[in-house]
């Protein structure tokens, strides 16, 4: 019986194997590296919109040809491209993400770079939504065409008081990030800001709350005070949306709905390793099952690999404890910083596993983070590396 | 007037010159994204500032000030300055 179970389950993994594209985002351009049905021989594309400045670039589920990308150059200003084809031609915006214009004599919020981009509910086939840099939300509803700022976020009396000053954010500007829709409830919305925490809607983005209890801060500084806290990647678990997993700049943490405690899983990591880091990737099938890439936050906080001996590690028991993964990895003397969108999960059986560094290098598993091997290198810096099918 | 653009501009205009119309910078900018559809938000911010690494001169002067006025022959040259490698 046992036997029988394993050839059908290994019949399932057969069948569920399917070639991926890899969207992958960077400081000087973009790139898609297609792979075959095993997901062994890779294959990039040439550069799109070299020199551009790309910040994400995400497949659509709905309409799996769609691509939307977040670009901007060291010159022009901030925009988002739409590709409906699979990334060979590209339309700009008509409207790209930007704030209102401020009353005369007052100063105005300027977009800097569009910085995120999560597609709409599934019953919401044309709608997009964007995290800005400095913080903001903006939507579309014409699949990326033209863009609304979210009013109940972006000017929301306390805003500045929740997101800070603009110089007081992280060092490529503060960011608003990590957009969920709950698959149950196009209402429902989460979303992360470096600076300032976590918020949750359920009107759509009319009215928001705060979900920042149990989580830290940097030393010396008050938790109660939304702009010292600093999510970097936030995700529903795979088939759960009532549980979320998140990497912060202090710890590792998960939260179970309707609960309002986030508790730092981070606390089993091997102390020498640490929970700092800035991806955080869920399986998409088992909510127990996520991974991370921890980066050095000792000292200076270098955000590189720890000891420089680069690792993902796994906790198959939603955090309760931790597993290195680095086989076919670098032993040592690779001092790898992967940025928060930088790393992602397929869709496949067995999970296929794909980060990319900041040094131009992307790295995938097809086995759930047991063996590694390098796809491709000398690309430029890796901003984000999305799956698509 | 005849507007000179610098090299990232003319994925819209697919020439570096063109003639373009306006009684001001704001106006000319205005016209350019009438012809050029989204070249004027690459350039101009939300808020109506020239964005940091824009220069534009004015018959060979330099100018910030989108309210300038401007005449028929008057020559807009828009350059690239640096903006880090």
């Amino acid at each position: 019986m046992k036997k029988a179970n394993t050839a059908a389950k290994k019949s399932a993994s057969k069948s569920a194997s399917a070639a991926v594209t890899l969207l992958v985002a960077t400081r000087k351009g973009a790139f898609l590296l297609k792979s075959d049905a095993a997901r062994k021989a890779w294959k990039s594309s040439a550069p799109i919109f070299l020199g551009h400045i790309v910040h994400h670039m995400v497949q659509d589920p709905r309409e799996p040809k769609s691509i939307l990308m977040a670009a901007r150059t060291g010159h022009l200003g901030p925009t988002v491209f739409r590709s409906t084809d699979a990334g060979k031609t590209w339309k700009e915006a008509k409207t790209p993400p930007a704030f209102p214009k401020a009353p005369e004599g007052k100063k105005g919020q300027v977009v800097d770079h569009t910085f995120w981009l999560t597609p709409g509910h599934a019953s919401e086939k044309r709608t997009w939504y964007a995290g800005t840099s400095p913080q903001g939300l903006f939507r579309s509803e014409d699949g990326g065409e033209t863009w609304s700022g979210v009013t109940g976020l972006n000017e929301h009396p306390e805003y500045s008081k929740w997101m800070g000053a603009v110089e007081n954010g992280t060092p490529n500007g503060p960011k608003l990030h990590s957009v969920l829709v709950d698959p149950r409830d196009a209402k429902h919305l989460y979303l992360a800001m470096s600076s300032g925490g976590v918020f949750e809607s359920k009107d759509a983005g009319k009215t928001w709350s705060t979900l920042i209890k149990g989580l830290e801060v940097v030393e010396q500084f008050d938790a109660s005070v939304l702009q010292f806290h600093d999510p970097h990647c936030m995700r529903f678990s795979g088939p759960n949306p009532d549980r979320l997993y998140q990497q912060n700049h202090c710890g590792i943490y998960r939260i179970d709905r309707p609960g309002d405690t986030w508790t730092r899983i981070g606390k089993a990591m091997p102390k020498a390793v640490g929970d700092v880091g800035f991806n955080m990737t869920v399986h998409p099938r088992d909510e127990n099952t996520i991974w991370v890439l921890p980066m050095d936050g000792s000292g200076v906080w270098p955000r590189t690999s720890p000891g420089g001996k680069p690792a993902v590690f796994v906790s198959k028991n939603g955090g309760k404890s931790w597993t290195r993964q680095a086989k076919g990895m670098p032993a040592n003397n690779a001092w790898w910083t992967v940025k928060r969108q930088a790393m992602c999960a397929d869709a496949n059986d067995p999970v296929g596993l794909y980060f990319g560094t900041t040094s131009g290098e992307v790295w995938a598993s097809r086995d759930e983070g047991s063996s590694w091997s390098c796809i491709a290198r000398n690309l430029p810096e890796i901003y984000a590396v999305e799956s698509a099918r | 007037m005849k507007v000179i653009l610098p090299s990232p501009l003319v994925s819209y205009t697919v020439k570096r010159e063109v003639e373009a119309q306006g009684r001001s910078l704001e106006e000319l900018f205005a016209d350019l994204d009438r012809l050029y559809p989204g070249l004027r938000f690459r350039v101009v911010d939300e808020q109506g500032a020239l964005r940091p690494h824009m220069r534009v001169f004015v018959n060979g002067a330099q100018v910030r000030e989108l309210g300038i006025a401007l005449a028929p022959t008057d020559e807009v040259q828009l350059i690239q300055a640096l903006s880090g490698g």
